[in-house]
């Protein structure tokens, strides 16, 4: 039974009890404690199931590398799901819940798949559940999807907010143990702007924990000064609950801080995404205590020997009272030593070495513990909690020579360095044989920019396991106990039978024991990314913290072949995982991505306007009244602008300015017609394709002067044409005198549309808008009312229009005093989709309607659009290509069906017989379609296989579900073909 | 080939797994081969595959850099669909769907696939159009296909927030066969399918040279050795053009990195795949439990499989908006692929202009899905000299102009 | 995440403030060119694993294009330089070399 221990205890405070629940039990824990210290000083061993096999497991690590010990924290909106009790703060009421079980913890239904274990071995599911075909779907794989997963599921939005921050600095410090302090206060000393950041919350790792003494003074007192030092220092900014989550391209790192993970809903943000970018990064992230791979080593009470130490000297938990430690190293000596001085008892040290004379085992030997050399651990013995231990020779096959009753295991198969930063972008390792670790690469770090290193590291990352090593590495002086060699043990004992190496385990959670390496190994699956993904090694939450390294050297042994041959898998960001919130940051619900708003838009928004998505414009896309459907709304706004006048906020139309000498041979060059004779006074429809001679964007162009046009573009295109333009300026025609503006924000623009437009126009004086005055297709500038305005006579929608732009400041007077001045005429104003119906029935293409990237203007009736008498323009070889000049090609043709219906949107006219791949041919599509209010029925425009040389004839169209619909080809325009409404 | 059943497992149990044999074998290469192909991902052993089992074609090598199924085979979000708008790509990704639905029998390994449903989300007018066009053209091409609206986008997807505020879920393109399976079992059990029909599957074996003669093929320098064949199929996305070079011809492509990440895992709450393309991000739930997710490709030249920070955060942010409680979940691992984008986001299965040499290549972010699709096409055409899956996908297409754009209906290639 | 300098304003900042632009020095074929020569414009890509010659454009800055020399397998940068050029600087190019002996050049 685990405890807490009457005295001790370094980071926590006695004097601060806090109240937690555990599956809905009451515990109770103290300020400074982690949730995994808590349980176990409440006394519980047991906290969770495997994920495979529903094995019982219990609190193995005390840091980033724990696999078993994970729960749901919180409730209702603010639950988590598998968050590690061993690096979360415990806090005043905090919720925990097990994971992975039914119907409960200590009882659960799952835990079959271990009695059944000899049928589950490493992909057992790849070579069953085929038949029959449908039984995958509908019985296997709801069973398997069931019984995984780990954690429970959200069930609500997150209340909880988070924040980004950026950070720049010189030099980065990743980690808070006595290396990083000592790499901070070198770079701080030199001036360097330094971030040091420690992912726990507590500064100088594990030394504290550890004996030694820095600089001649003890551990924990030259930790105290470097601190009090490095908050002197203005050029270091020192943070703790942070980590360096991955070390990305170019030096950036992104910083994972907690802020207010420990006090929920205290209205801080949980936490904050940092972007840091670092001229160089230095790794101090420690190392790792490895495992050992023995039957039953997943007992709950089976534990790391440092985390039994950090729980006795950090927290003053007890894990058990009488704790056996196996061990291949002196390190694990250390732990006996803080046993024996907690007054707990340690009956026997298993070293699977033959000799054991360092001065840590002599020191624990001296204190009268029995240590047995060259043994092993045969088998734990125990199934929720340990029992016991059976001892055997490390060199045999696990025969037992005794039996040790004990209720807690301390094992450690020696250190391996954290070596993920270094690694995640392009670090190399080499393969320590003598300390038996992967450690990094001094002459393949990690390069940046500039080709150069941008990752140093430090300390026992760089695999200087020892504090006089670490040390060593600043020029400080420091001494601890010597330690003797380790001997590397990867199997215990060497030659595990078959039944032993089937309880031996390497991943804890994903329950991959050393019997499933090998048969990956056997089955061909040699590489070690293949074993990883065929066993699924190191692929749990922990990502293979505990057993990767003890993995890949089983896999050696099967392959017969050295450890650095074998390699190691990818390392990945991020280090521990990361809370999607914090990746999301603020940019949720309204702030998720920008919204541009026109001048007009708080109209819209007064009116109650039904909304359409642009671009990161929203338009409205009608305004409906009380009680009127949407498309009711957008009849009566297409009635009313047809018979008298409507009202449409044309601002997200792309205003582009084209100023210069060479502004003319520029735009005949970018537009398929001739630009550059456009009278002063003029404006005149123009289109755009790219350079492969697909039509990318259309719109009016005015002349403003004699060096200045104004391009109209789409609202969705207008950024995108400016940067079009911008390109091949300075790209392609440098050399060329224009200058481009984007005004697309700079101006408001209201179209006024409808055969009472003018009359509306004439109600706010100023300008003389007359027909003689401003003729169709003519622009002016001048006062309108009070207003300064800049007035085109083009249309849209077949009306008598204008669009009158004016600053975007005076955008909502305008359009207030036009409403009001209208009201007597019937103003209305009117949406996209009545824009959208009545261009339509005008027969008027729509960009990304009749248009999608594959179509060219010469399909679409547009060839009086495309100048013959100039040699180049963009788009125009392209347009002389085999296919595009195919006169078998389809093209833009109205359609009416038969019955007046209308056609579904997308429609398809399917043609005779089936193509070689069995697809039905077809020989058209519709484009755009729409009931029509105009016409009293509906209408279609579409593209169709030599479409304007088939009028009158009527074609099938796909309907709704298997129906089909006949429809004729007619000419594009369906009302005023002669267009004298707009020219009035 | 020792056949994999329950009652092979079964009786395996009672022995400790001793008996199973190698999946594949590890033979050195042999000094001539009829047809070599280069690249052991998934659309490499399916090319093999194919032209052993339908054309009979055995003297096969499949010689690969690095290990089977390392490349994008083994980084994708192994999401499964062939609701296409283009009649040539609708027709191969519909072939490897057809085939993906009984590939476990037909390979005697379980790839899992899943037919759990996959919902592309209209959340514009405009992409609500795209996809209703989609259905049309699916429908004429044989593939089941419907536009449903966002009540039985909500039923389908109890988790998914339909109510905007930004982008309100108008309705989605379904297709209720497309789904996921198990990406490295495909690849696994087509190098297990294709070692047993005598087939060479050799790793760590990189071609360094691409030997011609006249115009014509002859062989590969590679470092194990020369080896000589009479047709040589390329196909190693991500470095086609790497090969291209090799063989003294440029191809439309560049390569560029594409990334995905997955949660950890929690219970089932998701059981359909969901794209949500105008927000930019997809997501489905393993066997495992974990949220797989994937977003959009980098825009520049990049052969370091590891892309940028911002496509993480725009995707996360874009299914947080779509699926609010996964806010609280973490991001267990994130990684990233090169992926070959051709000049129309479509891929290239073609003769070049080497004699001999094919490549297939140019799936972009498609490939998964298409793998059996493409293998099978491949092996038609390099056997017969012609494949009406591949005849629209040839190289040939560029200079003509006839492009196959998927990315036309709805702004998304693939 | 990239890091680069604008030649045209000095500013050194992150990958988001600048779009990519694909292939640098890309000469344009327009009418009355081949169609393999027009084919070769618009789609064949030297896509080299190592030193590639690109565009970027300072977008959400200057707003100008500019050229850079950055190798495609360790995203190290050699150098940016103004976009009205028809080929990279001498000492750019002099500077690759130097660092990359292996490198068959600008072609």
């Amino acid at each position: 039974m685990s405890t807490r221990l009457a005295k001790g205890g370094r980071l926590i405070d006695r004097a601060k009890p806090l109240n937690f629940t555990f599956n809905g039990k009451p515990m109770r824990g103290f300020a400074g404690d982690t949730l995994a210290s808590a349980l176990l000083g409440a006394g519980q061993v047991m906290v969770g199931r495997s994920f495979k096999y529903h094995r019982p497991r219990g609190i193995v690590a005390s840091g980033a590398e724990e696999p078993n010990a994970l729960v749901g924290l919180g409730r209702n909106a603010r639950f988590e799901p598998d968050q590690r009790t061993t690096t979360t703060e415990l806090f005043e009421g905090a919720e925990t819940r097990s994971q992975n079980h039914w119907p409960s913890l200590d009882f659960d239904i799952g835990e079959i798949n271990d009695r059944l274990y000899k049928f589950f071995p490493a992909g057992f599911y790849y070579k069953t559940f085929m038949a029959p075909r449908a039984a995958w779907k509908h019985l296997f794989e709801p069973i398997i999807r069931k019984s995984a997963g780990l954690g429970g599921v959200p069930k609500e939005a997150d209340p909880d907010r988070y924040e980004q921050a950026y950070a720049h600095c010189d030099v980065l410090v990743a980690g808070g143990g006595v290396a990083g302090l000592a790499a901070a206060l070198r770079e701080g000393r030199a001036g360097k702007r330094v971030w040091l950041v420690e992912q726990s919350a507590h500064w100088g790792g594990r030394t504290p924990v550890d004996d030694g003494q820095i600089d001649g003074v003890e551990a924990e007192d030259w930790i105290a000064a470097a601190l009090e030092e490095l908050e002197s220092l203005a050029n270091v900014t020192m943070r703790t609950r942070f980590m360096a989550a991955g070390l990305y391209d170019h030096g950036y790192v992104i910083g994972y801080e907690s802020v207010a993970d420990a006090t929920p809903g205290d209205g801080r943000p949980r936490h904050r995404l940092w972007r840091i970018r670092a001229g160089l990064t230095i790794t101090a992230t420690g190392a790792i205590e490895r495992p050992l791979a023995f039957a039953g080593n997943d007992v709950p009470g089976v534990m790391l020997a440092s985390a039994v130490r950090d729980y006795i000297v950090n927290w003053a938990v007890s894990p058990g009272d009488r704790t056996v430690i196996v061990t291949n190293n002196d390190d694990a000596y250390r732990t006996a030593l803080a046993l024996l001085d907690a007054g707990l008892t340690v009956p026997t040290i298993v070293d699977a070495r033959e000799e054991t004379h360092g001065a840590l085992p002599q020191e624990v030997k001296a204190r009268g513990v029995r240590v047995l050399e060259g043994r092993g651990i045969a088998r734990v013995l125990g199934r929720s909690r340990v029992t016991g231990v059976e001892i055997c020779a490390q060199a045999g096959e696990g025969g037992a020579v005794e039996t040790i009753a004990c209720d807690c295991v301390a094992m450690s198969g020696g250190w391996s360095p954290v070596v993920h930063l270094w690694s995640h972008c392009g670090g190399k390792l080499i393969w320590d044989e003598p300390r038996a670790m992967f450690r990094p690469d001094p002459s393949r770090p990690p390069t940046g920019a500039d080709g150069a290193a941008m990752a140093t590291v430090a300390g026992a990352a760089n695999g200087d396991l020892t504090l006089a090593e670490t040390m060593a590495g600043f020029g400080i002086g420091a001494c601890s106990h010597d330690e003797a060699a380790l001997a590397p043990v990867w199997m215990m004992p060497a030659g595990a039978t078959d039944a032993l190496r089937y309880k031996a385990f390497l991943d804890f959670q994903n329950d991959v024991k050393v019997s499933d390496v090998q048969l990956a190994a056997r089955e061909g699956y040699t590489s070690v990314e293949h074993t990883k993904r065929y066993t699924t090694l190191g692929m749990a939450t922990d990502q293979g913290k505990l057993s990767n390294i003890n993995g890949l050297a089983v896999l050696s042994d099967a392959l017969g072949q050295p450890i650095p041959a074998t390699g190691t898998t990818t390392f990945r960001p991020p280090y521990t995982p990361i809370s999607l919130g914090a990746i999301t940051g603020e940019a949720r619900g309204d702030l998720f991505q920008p919204l541009r708003r026109t001048p007009i838009q708080s109209w819209h928004e007064a009116q109650g306007a039904h909304w359409e998505p642009v671009g990161h414009w929203r338009r409205p896309y009608c305004y409906p009244r009380k009680g009127e459907s949407h498309s009711d709304a957008v009849g009566r706004e297409i009635t009313n602008t047809r018979k008298n006048v409507g009202m449409l906020d044309a601002s997200t139309l792309g205003k582009i300015v084209v100023k210069g000498p060479d502004a003319g041979r520029f735009l005949d060059m970018l537009y398929t017609n001739m630009m550059s004779t456009l009278p002063v006074g003029k404006c005149r429809y123009g289109l755009m394709c790219n350079e492969n001679g697909f039509l990318m964007d259309d719109g009016v162009v005015a002349r403003l002067s004699e060096d200045m046009w104004l391009c109209h573009t789409t609202s969705g295109g207008a950024d995108r044409i400016h940067g079009w333009m911008e390109d091949w300026l300075q790209c392609e025609w440098w050399d060329w005198k224009v200058y481009v503006a984007n005004l697309t924000e700079q101006f408001a623009q209201i179209a006024v549309v409808g055969p009472k437009a003018r009359a509306l126009l004439e109600r706010l004086g100023g300008m003389d808008v007359s027909k003689e005055a401003l003729p169709f297709m003519h622009w002016a500038e001048g006062k309108l009312g009070d207003f300064d305005a800049r007035i085109f006579r083009i249309s849209f929608s077949g009306e008598l229009s204008y669009e009158i732009a004016v600053p975007a400041s005076q955008g909502l007077a305008l359009w207030e005093t036009l409403m009001a001045e209208g009201e007597a005429l019937g103003v209305m104003p009117y949406g996209t989709e009545a824009l959208h119906v009545m261009r339509a029935e005008k027969g008027f293409i729509m960009i990304g309607d009749e248009t999608d990237g594959t179509v060219i203007p010469q399909d679409l009736g547009l060839s009086w659009a495309i100048s013959k008498k100039k040699a180049d323009f963009l788009g125009k070889r392209a347009q002389e290509r085999s296919h595009m000049t195919d006169p078998n090609r389809w093209k833009l043709v109205g359609l009416e069906t038969l019955d007046g219906s209308v056609i579904p949107d997308g429609s398809h006219a399917p043609a005779e017989g089936y193509n070689a791949n069995g697809q039905r041919n077809t020989q058209g599509r519709v484009t755009s379609t729409y009931y029509s209010p105009t016409i009293g029925k509906g209408i279609a425009l579409g593209l169709v296989l030599n479409g304007p040389d088939r009028m009158g004839e009527v074609i099938e169209f796909t309907g709704e579900g298997e129906t089909q619909i006949k429809a004729r080809i007619v000419e594009t325009c369906f009302y005023d073909k002669e267009g004298e409404k707009q020219d009035v | 080939m020792k056949r994999y059943s329950i009652f092979a497992v079964a009786r395996e149990a009672m022995r400790y797994h001793a008996g199973w044999e190698r999946a594949w074998r590890s033979p050195t290469p042999k000094k001539r081969y009829k047809v070599i192909v280069v690249g052991a991902g998934g659309h490499g052993l399916a090319t093999a595959y194919y032209l052993g089992k339908v054309h009979g074609i055995r003297d096969v090598a499949v010689i690969e850099k690095g290990w089977l199924g390392g490349g994008n085979t083994g980084r994708n979000t192994t999401i499964i669909r062939s609701n296409y708008l283009q009649d040539p790509s609708a027709a191969i990704y519909e072939k490897a769907r057809a085939l993906y639905e009984g590939l476990s029998q037909d390979l005697n390994y379980n790839v899992m696939f899943s037919p759990r449903g996959l919902l592309m989300l209209g959340q514009t007018e405009h992409e609500v159009r795209g996809y209703k066009r989609t259905v049309h053209a699916n429908r004429l091409q044989g593939i089941a296909t419907e536009w449903i609206g966002p009540e039985r986008v909500k039923e389908l997807v109890p988790i998914i927030n339909i109510a905007g505020p930004r982008y309100p879920v108008l309705g989605a393109l379904y297709q209720a066969r497309g789904g996921t399976a198990r990406h490295d079992a495909v690849a696994w059990g087509y190098a297990r399918a294709c070692s047993a029909m005598g087939m060479d599957i050799i790793q760590k074996c990189e071609v360094t040279g691409i030997r011609t003669e006249g115009g014509k093929v002859q062989g590969v320098s590679t470092t194990q050795g020369e080896i000589d064949c009479e047709q040589l199929a390329v196909v190693v996305a991500g470095h086609s053009s790497v090969m291209a070079e090799m063989a003294g011809f440029r191809l439309p492509i560049e390569s560029v990195a594409l990334q995905a990440w997955v949660s950890e895992p929690i219970k089932p709450c998701m059981d359909v795949v969901v794209m949500a393309n105008t927000v930019h991000g997809y997501m489905s739930q393993s066997d495992k439990g974990e949220m797989v997710i994937g977003g959009g490709t980098d825009g520049f030249n990049n052969y370091t499989q590891r892309g940028s920070w911002h496509h993480v955060e725009e995707t996360t942010r874009a299914l947080v908006e779509t699926f609010p409680i996964i806010s609280r979940l973490k991001m267990l691992r994130q990684w990233g692929g090169i992926v070959d984008m051709t000049g129309d986001r479509s891929p290239i299965l073609s003769k070049t202009p080497v004699e001999g040499i094919f490549v297939n290549c140019g799936w972009g972010t498609g490939g998964f899905k298409s793998i059996p699709g493409s293998g099978y096409a491949m092996a038609e055409l390099m056997a017969r000299g012609h494949s009406p899956l591949a005849a629209e996908f040839g190289l040939e297409r560029f200079r003509e102009g006839r492009f196959i754009d998927e990315s036309v209906a709805a702004g998304v290639a693939h | 995440m990239l890091s680069l300098t604008c030649p045209c304003c000095g500013i050194t900042a992150e990958e988001t403030e600048f779009a990519p632009g694909g292939e640098a020095h890309l000469k344009r074929f327009g009418p009355g060119s081949s169609d393999e020569a027009f084919e070769g414009y618009l789609f064949a890509r030297k896509n080299p694993k190592g030193v590639h010659f690109e565009r970027w454009r300072h977008a959400y800055g200057c707003g100008k294009w500019f050229l850079a020399a950055r190798c495609t397998a360790t995203l190290e940068v050699f150098g940016t330089y103004p976009a009205q050029t028809t080929q990279p600087p001498a000492e750019l190019i002099a500077k690759i070399k130097a660092k990359r002996p292996e490198w068959e050049g600008w072609a």
